[in-house]
């Protein structure tokens, strides 16, 4: 069973961020925004046709800044927002925005791929998620499975949350935390929790994890030196409410439980340089991409702490009798923690992977030359994982 | 005839014979015995034979002859009849003179013969006479021969029942006076006979008497058998008195046994007590003696719970053992040598021995024995395990040996007892534990001398690290160089040899129990387990195995907390793990096979894989150390990166100071290392290393424009190589300079992947660069993060190139450090805002005056 080999998708531009389109549950669709500081920046919606493995790309102006961070709305294909760099008179300032892709794009593009190319329309703007008060926005998070009206902003040391109105044209802040402490303390990253009712928010701040109550705006756990380094992303186990991973400058991934945290359940140490994205597979929580600066991207099958520790129990009830005997090899030598494998496409640091929100065997890499690398599990372990 | 002819011939012998035989035939003396000729003389013509017919013989001669045989035959005849004739003459004379003589002899006994008949006539008169007198006497005497024999009778009959009829009062006298054992004797002897005549009254009441007194006597012997207070010879006499008077054995077993046993229990307890308020009241005792020990010694602090070092409160184990010998096993072997006396031996030859006593009897001392073993072992087991301090083994040895010899007695004596056997595991125990304890004193060394070695890293003068924070000097090397080759291969030196020496001494303490005067050291487990189990695999490879994974803590605990351990000490515990992996490991096992003669029976962990174990402990602290010292130095950088604000900065005028530090820092580090590992080796230096300039974005807009359209094409990796290559030609052959991007593309394309966090190997140059790895590639991700004005990139090329002139010749590969340099000035390009950069020459003029 040969695997297929990986599409690389290049950009003229280098580039940080990248997202799934959430929204999206048919196409195999990835936005990727772009940095540049003398140019127009752009956002290029990558689509990948899986079977027939090419690439159609779309281009679409963000003229407002470099992007550091985007992110897709659950709801609304058609929203998205940005963090983004904008320098005036010497000063470079980050903001955040809701944006809209123009309604054509797709349409556009199906015509006439190279016009596209050369006179790419323009996002219209929706709202500013910006409060000059309260410093430099780092990251915004959709509520996820919401309904596309709430967004979290986090900038400096506050956390916002949003309220969208009148199809997100306007934002208002509805509550506000902040972290207080010794020294200019910055969120760096944050991850809302799609457990506990869209209740909870993880946020990262230098070598510290905390966990937030969303009614109260209120610290509910603290993870002190979660990392020996700078704590760079976080992410839910989409099926497991307590589970939490998290990466860093340490070289390390770590799991968490949030009722215990003093120790990390598990602890990976892959890479060779600071790792810059975790992500689990929205489906099949054994499996976590990891992405690192050391130019590689691992994916790992954490079997021992997801949600399906001994593979697919139920399914046993339903076998046949004849399948018994099979069955019973299998669960004899259960699969073991480890890594699937490591994808050396990248040249440069990768900061961005992303499981596709269509495919759940499916994902892209996104280095900082602009090279987007989009993979496939391997046959062999998706079979084991489905059979 | 020719018989005649052939009978002249013979010589003497033959001759002779016949000559003889003829007498003999002549004087009818023939005995007609055996006579192989006689059938052949039947012959009549034979003429020598005794039927010889003349007749015959001539008629047979005169049929058969002629004439001229017959003439001769006359003449032979004639001849031969002259020649007998002078034979008989000749024997005539030879014997006369024979004849005369007897006949003389004959004629002289005649005469002495009459004489001694008359002799003999008077004797036997004589004798008559005799014979007459004697019966005489005796018919006389005949009466009082009777009388006599009969009033003997009745002597010793009156005797005997003079000695019944006293034996009461006898028997009194005896129990009065104490004499049990003639008490006894006596009337086993009246005792048959009083039997026999129990039916006449006076002996009945004889008897009776007796039977009162003996059980009395039986009562007495019993109450002081009971009492006990009598000494171990008193009581076995008891004892067999009591037997002879027939006591039932397996009820004098019992009372002897248990007799024996309160003596020894008394033993017991008094051994007891002395552990006791020890392990009992250890503290309330360990209070007193503190007190005591306070007005002698002086410190309270010195009761530590090492015995050694404790004014011990108890009697040192020795002497402990040497009681419990003297007092309880030898008062143990007393009683089972009576016992066995007594009952076993004696029974065996006695009347007893049809009752099976001997198997009973026995059966019951070894129950009794084991029983008062196991509690005189827990006794000492307990005592053993109070022996907790590591100072003096040799006690403790000696202690054991003796036990265990004077256990080889109860051996001796009880042949089947499982007494030794489990002695021998006690020692065995004891060993084991001693070796445990051993192990975890080594280990408390070990940990005692690291922490030594922390605080002499921490002292200022020493560490090498404190020169540096304290070193305003110019790169701080001639602080540190001259005060650190003091510190880390002494330090390194004095630990190693330290711990090695420990290791010998306590080799030399267990050794103890293997040496040649010791018995139990000729046990199969003392000569093959003990050895290779417990001090080959428990002690000294468990040690090794710790001295590892302690190291490895080493790494795993400090690492995310940062720092906790000092850095020197992780590179000087590498070092101590690479030395153990090259000779120590090896020289240590060695030395106990040596010691030790460990024959491996068992499967022992063999000298490779402790090496390799410590190798890999080795690396892993190395590599450790590089990233902690990595980690201190990026956090410099970034610290530098992220603070300030990269537009709105100055035109750079100096190296910024954090550069000068990292730059002090890692020639200190160089300088640490140094001490400690080899060189290493590097790639050739160009002649012009640190000159190098950058090529760096001298740039006009339209180049970067045509690389930047260019680097994305990934995709056609094939074009682009060709692409590339040929502005690789073009650019060489013009000496154009050269776009950084399109330089540092080709460098990721024709070289290998620098992995940043990478295992480095054991020399200076690898470590170093690890470090510089480190530290650069932070830098790069951090100025990838913020945006530069045009005086921002200026000063990030100054710093560059400022680090690009010392860091160089710390690593193994100078392109590495070129590369990544490179690279940091490229991504500053790429985040400035207006990427004018500065001149090559302003910026080595900056460099060289800072």
């Amino acid at each position: 069973m040969e695997d297929d080999a990986p599409v690389i998708y290049g950009l003229e531009f280098q580039a940080r961020a990248l997202t799934a389109q959430t929204a999206e549950t048919d196409a195999i669709r990835f936005l990727v925004g772009t940095q540049s500081l003398k140019f127009d920046n752009q956002i290029h919606i990558i689509d990948f046709d899986d079977e027939n493995n090419i690439i159609n790309k779309n281009v679409l102006l963000h003229q407002a800044g470099e992007i550091w961070h985007i992110g897709a709305s659950p709801a609304d294909k058609a929203v998205l927002t940005t963090c983004y760099n904008k320098t005036s008179d010497s000063r470079v300032v980050s903001c955040a925005a809701v944006w809209r892709m123009p309604c054509d794009w797709e349409t556009g593009s199906h015509e006439s791929p190279d016009d596209s190319a050369h006179n790419p329309q323009t996002l219209e703007l929706l709202c500013h998620l910006d409060d000059s008060t309260h410093g430099n926005a780092a990251c915004v998070l959709w509520e996820p499975m919401g309904d596309g009206k709430r967004v979290i902003s986090l900038a400096d040391n506050h956390a916002l949350l949003w309220d969208l109105q009148e199809s997100s044209t306007q934002a208002t802040v509805s509550s506000t935390a902040t972290l207080e402490g010794k020294g200019q303390l910055k969120f760096t990253s944050g991850k809302w929790s799609p457990h506990h009712n869209c209740g909870q928010l993880a946020t990262a701040n230098d070598t510290a994890i905390r966990g937030w109550d969303l009614r109260t705006m209120s610290q509910i756990y603290c993870i002190e030196n979660a990392h020996g380094q700078l704590v760079r992303d976080l992410d839910f186990n989409p099926n497991r409410q307590y589970y939490l991973a998290s990466c860093g400058d340490d070289c390390k991934v770590k799991f968490w439980d949030v009722r215990n945290v003093q120790e990390p359940v598990k602890t990976l140490e892959e890479h060779s340089h600071w790792v810059w994205s975790v992500r689990y597979n929205h489906s099949h929580d054994q499996l976590v991409l990891t992405a690192s600066s050391d130019s590689r991207l691992i994916l790992s099958n954490m079997v021992s702490i997801s949600s399906e520790p001994f593979g697919h129990l139920v399914d046993d009830e339903e076998l046949s009798e004849g399948e018994d005997s099979h069955q019973e090899d299998k669960s004899k030598e259960p699969l073991k923690d480890s890594v699937v494998s490591t994808y050396e496409e990248h040249e440069d640091s990768v900061y961005a992977a992303e499981w596709s929100s269509a495919d759940p065997w499916l994902f892209a890499s996104l280095s900082y030359d602009g090279r987007l690398v989009i993979n496939r599990v391997p046959r062999a372990l998706k079979y084991r994982i489905l059979l | 005839m020719e018989g005649e002819v052939d009978g002249l011939v013979p010589e003497d012998p033959g001759r002779r014979r016949r000559v003889h035989g003829m007498l003999k035939l002549y004087y009818g003396l023939n005995n007609e015995g055996k006579d192989p000729e006689q059938s052949e003389s039947l012959d009549p013509c034979d003429i020598n034979g005794p039927h010889f017919d003349p007749e015959v013989y001539l008629n047979k001669l005169r049929r058969e002859r002629s004439l001229a045989e017959l003439m001769d035959e006359e003449t032979c005849m004639v001849k031969q009849i002259r020649s007998l004739d002078s034979d008989m003459q000749t024997l005539v004379y030879e014997n006369y003179n024979k004849f005369i003589s007897a006949t003389d002899t004959i004629r002289k006994m005649k005469n002495d013969f009459k004489k001694m008949e008359d002799e003999m006539d008077c004797l036997s008169a004589n004798m008559a006479a005799i014979t007459d007198f004697s019966a005489r006497i005796s018919g006389t005497l005949q009466d009082q021969h009777a009388q006599i024999t009969k009033l003997s009778g009745v002597h010793t009959l009156l005797r005997k029942l003079q000695f019944l009829f006293e034996l009461p009062a006898r028997l009194n006298k005896c129990l009065e006076l104490q004499a049990y054992a003639q008490a006894v004797s006596s009337h086993r002897r009246a005792r048959c006979v009083l039997q026999q005549y129990s039916h006449l009254p006076s002996f009945k009441g004889i008897q009776d008497d007796c039977h009162a007194i003996m059980d009395k006597l039986a009562q007495e012997l019993r109450q002081k058998f009971r009492d006990g207070g009598s000494s171990a010879k008193d009581l076995s006499e008891c004892v067999e008195l009591l037997l002879q008077l027939d006591e039932p054995a397996e009820e004098l077993c019992d009372k002897f046994l248990s007799h024996a046993r309160s003596r020894l229990e008394s033993d017991l307890q008094s051994l007891e007590a002395e552990i006791r308020p020890y392990s009992s009241t250890s503290s309330v005792k360990d209070a007193s003696a503190r007190r005591q020990s306070t007005a002698a010694a002086g410190s309270p602090s010195d009761t530590s719970p090492k015995m050694s070092s404790l004014p011990s409160p108890n009697t040192d184990i020795l002497e402990f053992i040497d009681r419990g010998c003297n007092e309880f096993v030898s008062s143990l072997c007393l009683v089972i040598t009576s016992y066995q006396e007594l009952f076993i031996n004696h029974a065996q030859t006695g009347e007893l021995a049809s009752k099976n006593i001997p198997q009973m009897a026995n059966g019951k001392l070894h129950a009794f024995v084991d029983d008062l073993a196991v509690r005189y072992f827990s006794i000492v087991e307990r005592r053993i395990q109070e022996e907790k301090g590591v100072g003096d083994n040799s006690l403790l040895v000696r202690a054991l040996d003796r036990f265990h010899r004077r256990l080889q007695a109860v051996a001796k004596l009880l042949p089947g007892s499982a007494v030794p056997n489990q002695g021998t595991e006690i020692v065995i125990r004891a060993a084991t534990e001693r070796v445990k304890q051993y192990l975890s004193a080594l280990q408390s060394f070990y940990m005692d001398s690291l922490t030594d070695v922390r605080q002499a890293l921490a002292t200022p003068r020493l560490s090498v690290g404190a020169s540096v924070t304290g070193g305003g000097t110019h790169l701080g090397g001639p602080v540190s160089s001259r005060d650190a080759p003091t510190s880390l291969p002494e330090l390194l030196s004095s630990l190693s040899a330290s711990i090695l020496n420990q290791i010998k001494s306590v080799l030399a303490s267990v050794h103890l129990f293997t040496a040649k005067d010791i018995t139990f050291s000729n046990k199969p487990y003392f000569k093959g387990e003990f050895c290779s189990q417990g001090v080959r695999e428990s002690l000294v490879v468990s040690f090794i195995r710790f001295v590892c994974h302690s190291s490895r803590q080493f790494c795993e605990s400090g690492g995310d907390k940062g720092g906790s351990t000092p850095p020197a000490l992780l590179l000087l515990l590498s070092r101590l793990c690479l030395d153990y992996e090259t000779s120590t490991i090896s020289y240590i096992l060695t030395l106990t096979d040596e010691q030790f003669l460990v024959q491996h029976h068992s499967p022992v962990t063999p000298v490779t894989t402790l090496c390799a174990e410590a190798r890999e402990a080795a690396q892993k602290l190395l590599n450790h150390y590089v990233k902690v010292q990595g980690l201190i130095i990026s956090q410099m950088l970034r610290k530098s990166v992220e603070t300030r604000d990269w537009v709105n900065t100055i035109e750079p005028r100096n190296v910024r100071a954090v550069m000068k530090r990292v730059v002090e820092d890692t020639t200190s580090i160089d300088v640490q290392v140094g001490l400690l590992y080899e060189e290493g080796v590097r790639k050739a230096h160009s002649s012009d290393s640190s000159k190098r300039t950058f090529s760096v974005y001298s740039s006009s807009r339209q180049q970067a424009r045509y690389a930047a359209s260019y680097t994305p094409r990934y995709c056609n990796n094939l074009i682009l190589y060709i692409v590339l290559l040929i502005n690789v030609c073009i650019l060489f052959t013009c000496s154009a300079p050269m776009d950084t991007n399109l330089l540092s593309n080709i460098h990721k394309l024709f070289s290998e992947r620098i992995d940043i966090f990478s295992s480095v190997e054991f020399n200076k140059v690898s470590v170093m660069t690890g470090i510089i790895k480190i530290s650069l590639k932070t830098f790069l991700e951090c100025v990838r993060l913020r945006t530069f004005g045009r005086y921002g990139l200026q000063q990030i090329q100054v710093d560059c190139h400022y680090l690009q002139m010392y860091l160089w010749r710390f690593v193994s590969d100078e392109n590495l450090v070129h590369f990544l340099l490179d690279e940091i000035v490229g991504s500053s390009a790429h985040r400035c805002l207006d990427p004018a950069p500065m001149e090559q020459s302003v910026i080595e003029v900056i460099c060289e005056r800072g």
